[in-house]
């Protein structure tokens, strides 16, 4: 490679971090302000992209090229602020996350929406005028619109440092950043400036999306692709740090930039594809980083939100929870003989099951323990990948595949967790995502040993289980054994140590509590109880590939145990068996079940946002009287 | 007889600001030693220095044989020194007897016991503890919902849970009625008393400090001006120049002469 | 206990919906990712039905009519297994068809394997379906990823071009494509060789930064599997770049009508592609599937519409031939069953059960702003197989 051609890569690498600049720094401000893990940004953005080209395509013509691409920003706006005003604003209130949930199911609103609206074909616009043409530059052809992509990204980056720094307006925002509460002491009209912050922020996620108009088509895969990508450069930033995610949009798309550059490399009679890096570049970058610098390039630490909803005391189970979760058992126990019928009915629990096993392991760390964990997926897919490959490379019998599994997710969760516990927040949640994005990387590309993109076949169980039946009544004992033995750690002392360290670390650490120990082991908890989930999953349907460690397996996770209810120990069992059954059903009622499902969920959101288990358990105590009860 | 706890040139910095500036002092066993100073003199940070939350820049705290700096607080709480701090830390989704129940829960080294219910866990102890502190009639409430007061004197039993040699108190009165302070001051000289412990002891209240404490040490700018009964420290100068520089005073110092 | 055993019973009859009485109509239980991959799935659906209401207007199969039921499997092949179970138990369907995605087609053939149970794979490009993780219970419809790239190694071996690029998206169909295309095109023209390797993530391709690379490493001709949205990105910065001038292209399905469409006025010149062109075509089989197809949906077929289109009628085909639907009839129907497709005679193969439907390879040519193929061919699927000995190797006995 010669010395031009890594110049131009690294020119190559500027471009795009002016386009990845243009969303993440939109969700930077988002975040910075309001809290919101918005997931529904690269659902913005896709719509901008979109929008941009219905825009040129009908009224160029008319106004110009330009105008007609930038409108797609400021109508984006307006659709940013009417989300928040009509949405956003009514949960502010819930639990942490919550929002999460409603921005999730905005995410799935959307892409139906715009699937109606644009169809199905990837819509490709035209050229930018005047810049749709290459220059020459070190002897090759550089498109002349990278050039403007390069010089746009300083220039936003420097507007919004001005807008930040010099207006009235900039220094709230600053305010808000670094302190919620002080923010609401100044005496700012905190609804205004929030939405005014989710404007701005949507409008350059549809900015960002338009300018892409030039270099690529609108597709609707864009929001998922997207919006993982602004949240890698936000956390790298720093959260609420413009120039940091401009620096970390910098540093990622020039790694990528460089690992495409250097192609395959040999040596040693080894060929090394760096180029294939690129799957996971931005989670290795994101791993390192976090591990170095656990607040991101030029974030700070965050002053310890002491505004975390109230949680009750956990009450042990009185004589009537016990007699009903007992009869709750019998009557799924007998559900083999109850569906006789119904053949699929066991077929779907063991779903339900393996999905309410998962999110419990979920809800574990993340609600006791208060670790936030956005890839809890890799520990599933640990589960499912160990058993697969004890049956199938090692010969292993399936019984005991099943049995080693939690082991595989434990150790997964053990290397993890060691590095995620020193973490805290989202920078956490985005460390364990970037480890399950990682593992799924490698698990991808290992053809010889994981079966890469195709996964594995052939990986069912023994043949007394084979029968569905029977199989079902194998999951609900381990489910239900799970369930149980998750719920008897939360009341033994180590139970009460993760709460402890979650409430304060201070005082944990100041009555000889080992916080950082208590929240590892926490963490390898959970990680081999989703891997007892995982391993079921795999015998439970033959075959697994990649995806069960993917994203959307964690997100689905995260959605199960916000629907129940984080601070209620039913909710995430609650959560899951809905969840997963409103999928089932919605998705053969019709077409359009991806909308259909996102406003269930928006609806059950508003209604119950203490989740569903949450809102019972408050009506409950509303007719018992019991303001200071515990939680179930 | 040697002191409990003998502090040496104990050093700490924050950027350009020196927070502790080479301190030396000493406590015994049974004595109320109060530290006051201005805000901003460096009162918290020698807590969390000697409690090992925060690392020292130079100096030695030793304790019985044993020089505290260096240690986490973790193994300070090991060697005997409890405390509490100036915001009260204590578990806000325990109950208030569960809170004391993971103290000593702690101190028995069960906290990775995974199986065998917490609920029922030296209870009687826990509740003894809260009795202590005049807390027993709040004993299943939850922790969230206690008033100020109440939540300063529950960190007062989790510190006591494992019988400290030495209870670091920072401010633990602060937010507190005139009558309450003095009732806790009482309980606590009571407890040092019944213990043989020692306390160190914060205050801004110069009414709780001259009535209670046996031996006064002042801090300003993170040195140590002054230090001695508080009859000599209420009539010394450098003292009062140090409160009056700062605007802030000692607050009800009724008789001084001005 | 009666009050709770009611409900239950309620609860069942609500998730279950138990199937219409008599199993009169014959039921063909269809699997695919609708939202994930709307772009080729939404053609494909149309093929179906018309399919199906051209058979039932014929009189249905073996005097029985045919019903499709269709379910979405969200992308992700664990769906897909309980769809099909649902599909099996709930809706009693007589035969498994469907699958886009490899992994879900290679878990649904897995599935069909384990249960006994009939499964056309439609749509699923990998070998693997076929040959490594082939079983007696599946059969595959279309030309496969090594049908399809057989068939341009010698159209790439004429070029007589030594210095060759690939760039493929990153995951099995794009690997064993490359994998099987230097095989080829070395067996054919050994003194080639492979200058430059990119494979940009599926969906993310960094187009300014591979196209560079490619074009840096200065090579004589660049084999192309990128498809999609990847497709277009890479071809308007190739074009920018200049990475396509005095370089020939031979690219993999780009000549279909999913792909080659959106590119609109970025479509290539004389790129050497597999693909449809449904324009051009003049015989009878497809000119009847062709006036059938615009009068029902007033839109032009893709591959998937001929795909799905195909599927169904290869089903009834297979159906009539084994007098019924059961599971080991139609396996043994099906085993060199000959049908009739829009492309032409086809057979499922015996060894493999693969079907020889084969594919057009031609030139692309940007026609007034609109990707077209000129100077193509029919390929005969039969003839791009390798060896039986190969093959039976490939495939677990
Ligand atoms: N974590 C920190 N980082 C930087 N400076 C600090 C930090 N903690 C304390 N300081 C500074 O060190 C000095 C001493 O602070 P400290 O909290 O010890 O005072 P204090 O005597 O406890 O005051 P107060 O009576 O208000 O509690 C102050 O100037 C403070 O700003
Ligand atoms: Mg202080």
């Amino acid at each position: 490679m010669t010395p031009s051609a890594v110049l131009v890569q690294l020119l190559n690498g500027l471009a795009s971090a002016s386009s990845l600049f243009f969303v993440a720094a939109g969700l930077s401000l988002i975040f910075g302000v309001t809290r919101i893990i918005n997931f529904a940004h690269g659902s913005f953005y896709m719509l901008g992209l979109y929008l941009a080209y219905s825009l040129v395509d009908r009224f160029s013509a008319h106004i110009g090229f330009w105008p007609a691409l930038l409108l797609a920003g400021p109508m984006l706006g307006l659709l940013g602020a009417l989300v928040e005003a009509l949405l956003l604003r009514r949960v502010y209130h819930a639990p942490e996350l919550l929002q999460l949930l409603a921005t999730f199911a905005l995410v799935l609103v959307i892409k139906d929406a715009t699937l109606w609206c644009w169809g199905a074909e990837d819509l490709l616009g035209p050229r930018a005028p005047g810049l749709g043409g290459a220059i020459d530059l070190l002897g090759r052809r550089f498109p002349a619109y990278d050039l403007l992509l390069i010089a746009l990204g300083p220039v936003l980056l420097g507007l919004l440092t001005l807008l930040l720094r010099r207006t009235r307006w900039g220094t709230l925002v600053r305010a808000a950043t670094q302190d919620r509460e002080m923010a609401g002491a100044l005496g700012v009209n905190q609804a205004w400036l929030f939405t005014s912050v989710f404007a701005l922020g949507t409008m350059l996620a549809g900015l960002g999306g338009a300018l892409q108009l030039p270099r690529e088509p609108a597709s609707l895969s864009l929001d998922l692709s997207s919006v993982g990508d602004a949240f890698v450069v936000v956390v790298v930033g720093g959260l609420g740090s413009v120039p940091g995610a401009f620096l970390a949009a910098l540093l990622i798309s020039e790694v990528k930039a460089l690992c495409v550059a250097l192609g395959t490399l040999h040596g040693f009679g080894l060929a090394l594809p760096v180029s294939k890096l690129t799957l996971v570049a931005e989670f290795l970058v994101m791993a390192v980083v976090l591990v170095a610098r656990p607040w991101g390039l030029m974030g700070k630490a965050p002053s310890s939100s002491r505004h975390r909803a109230l949680e009750a005391p956990l009450q042990p189970s009185g004589p009537g929870l016990r007699a009903s979760a007992v009869v709750v058992f019998l009557l799924l126990a007998s559900l083999p003989w109850l569906s006789a019928g119904a053949p699929y009915v066991t077929v779907l629990a063991v779903d339900l099951l393996v999905a309410a096993l998962f999110a419990a392991s979920l809800h574990f760390i993340m609600g006791p323990a208060g670790l936030h964990s956005f890839g809890h997926a890799a520990y599933f897919g640990l589960g499912a990948y160990g058993a697969a490959l004890l049956v199938l490379k090692a010969g292993w019998p399936m019984e005991a595949a099943l049995v080693a599994a939690p082991l595989a997710a434990a150790l997964g969760a053990m290397l993890l967790g060691w590095f995620a516990v020193r973490l805290s927040g989202v920078y956490l949640a985005m460390l364990t995502l970037a480890f399950a994005q990682i593992v799924w990387g490698i698990t991808f590309q290992w053809d010889g040993f994981t079966g890469g993109s195709n996964g594995l076949t052939g990986v069912w169980p023994a043949a007394w289980l084979a029968d569905k039946q029977v199989y079902f009544l194998l999951t609900l004992s381990a489910a239900a054994g799970g369930a149980w033995g998750l719920r008897r750690v939360l009341f033994s002392p180590f139970g009460y140590a993760m709460r402890a360290g979650r409430d304060s670390a201070l005082r944990c650490e100041a009555i000889g509590i080992n916080v950082l120990r208590v929240q590892w082991l926490a963490f390898v908890i959970a990680g081999g109880v989703a891997g007892i989930a995982g391993g079921l999953f795999a015998f439970s349907k033959g075959s697994i590939s990649p995806d069960v460690m993917g994203v959307g397996r964690s997100v689905d996770a995260l959605v199960m145990v916000l629907l129940g209810g984080v601070q209620t120990l039913s909710g995430p069992l609650v959560g899951a068996v809905v969840f997963t059954w409103l999928q089932d059903t919605v998705a053969r009622s019709t077409d359009y079940w991806r909308a259909l499902l996102g406003g269930v969920i928006l609806l059950l959101v508003l209604a119950f946002p203490m989740g569903m288990v949450g809102f019972l358990r408050d009506a409950v105590w509303q007719l018992r009287g019991r303001p200071g009860g515990g939680a179930r | 007889m040697t002191a409990l706890l003998q502090v040496r040139g104990l050093q700490r910095r924050f950027g350009g600001n020196l927070a502790v500036d080479g301190i030396d002092f000493h406590i015994d066993q049974g004595e109320l030693l109060a530290m006051i100073g201005p805000n901003g003199a460096g009162k918290s940070t020698t807590f969390n220095l000697l409690n090992g939350q925060l690392r020292a820049d130079g100096g030695t705290a030793w304790l019985g044989g044993r020089d505290l700096i260096g240690l986490r607080p973790r193994e300070i709480w090991k060697q005997g020194v409890g405390r509490t701090f100036q915001i009260a830390e204590t578990f806000a989704s325990l109950s208030v007897v569960e809170n004391v129940q993971m103290a000593l829960l702690s101190a028995a080294g069960r906290v990775f016991d995974l199986w065998r219910a917490a609920r029922d866990f030296q209870r009687e102890q826990a509740l003894g503890l809260l009795r202590d502190v005049g807390m027993q009639g709040q004993a299943e409430r939850p922790c969230s919902v206690l008033a100020y007061g109440d939540v300063k004197r529950l960190e007062l039993a989790i510190a006591l849970a494992n019988r400290p040699r030495l209870l670091l108190m920072d401010e633990p009165t602060a937010g507190m009625a005139s009558a309450e302070r003095h009732e806790l001051m009482v309980l606590t000289r009571r407890l040092v008393a019944e213990r043989g412990m020692a306390v160190l002891f914060t205050e801004h209240s110069m009414d709780v400090v001259f009535a209670h404490a046996d031996r006064v040490i002042v801090l300003a700018r993170g040195r140590l001006i002054a230090t001695g009964r508080p009859a000599e420290i209420r009539e010394h100068p450098a003292v009062q120049e140090a409160y009056f520089g700062t605007g802030l005073s000692f607050e009800k110092r009724r008789g001084a002469p001005q | 206990m009666l009050r709770p055993l009611h409900a239950t019973a309620v609860l069942l009859a609500l998730i279950a919906l138990p199937s219409a009485q008599a199993q009169v109509p014959i039921k063909i239980g269809e699997i695919n990712s609708y939202k994930v991959q709307p772009a080729f799935l939404e053609p494909y659906r149309k093929g179906m039905d018309l399919a199906v209401e051209e058979i039932n207007a014929a009189g249905g199969v073996n005097g029985r009519k045919v019903q499709l039921l269709t379910r979405d499997d969200n992308g992700n092949p664990g769906d897909a297994v309980r769809a099909a179970e649902e599909l099996i138990s709930n809706e009693r369907v007589d035969v498994l068809m469907g699958g886009f995605l490899s992994n879900i087609g290679l878990a649904l053939a897995d599935f069909a394997k384990q249960k006994k149970f009939f499964y056309l794979a439609s749509e699923p490009l990998t070998d693997k379906i076929v040959w490594g993780s082939g079983n007696r219970y599946t059969f595959r419809l279309r030309p496969s990823t090594y049908m399809q790239t057989a068939m341009l190694v010698p159209e790439a071996a004429k070029l007589k071009k030594k210095r060759w690029a690939v760039v493929y998206p990153n995951y099995e169909y794009g690997q064993s494509a490359v994998n099987t295309f230097r095989q080829l095109l070395k067996a054919a023209q050994p003194e080639v060789e492979f200058v430059a390797e990119q494979a940009p993530p599926l969906g993310k391709l960094d187009a300014g930064s591979v196209v560079q690379a490619l074009a840096d490493a200065k090579p004589d001709a660049i084999f192309n599997v990128l498809f999609g949205a990847d497709l277009a990105k890479f071809v308007r910065e190739g074009n920018t770049r200049g990475l396509f001038q005095g370089r020939e292209v031979v690219s993999l399905l780009t000549g279909e009508p999913e792909y080659l469409d959106p590119l609109k006025d970025e479509a290539p010149n004389g790129w050497i592609v597999t693909g449809y062109p449904w324009y051009g075509l003049q015989t009878p089989e497809h000119k009847a599937f062709l006036t059938a197809y615009q009068g029902r949906y007033k839109d032009y077929p893709r591959v998937g519409s001929v795909v799905g289109y195909t599927a169904i009628k290869a089903l009834a085909a297979g159906m009539i031939r084994a007098k019924g639907a059961e599971t080991e009839k139609l396996v043994a129907a099906f085993s060199g069953l000959e049908l009739m497709t829009p492309f032409g005679r086809a057979s499922f193969r015996v060894q493999d059960h693969q079907s020889t439907m084969g594919a057009f390879v031609g030139k692309t040519r940007n026609d007034n702003g609109r990707g077209i193929m000129v100077d193509y061919r029919y390929l005969d699927g039969a003839r791009f197989q390798p060896s039986d000995e190969d093959v039976s190797r490939l495939r677990p006995q």
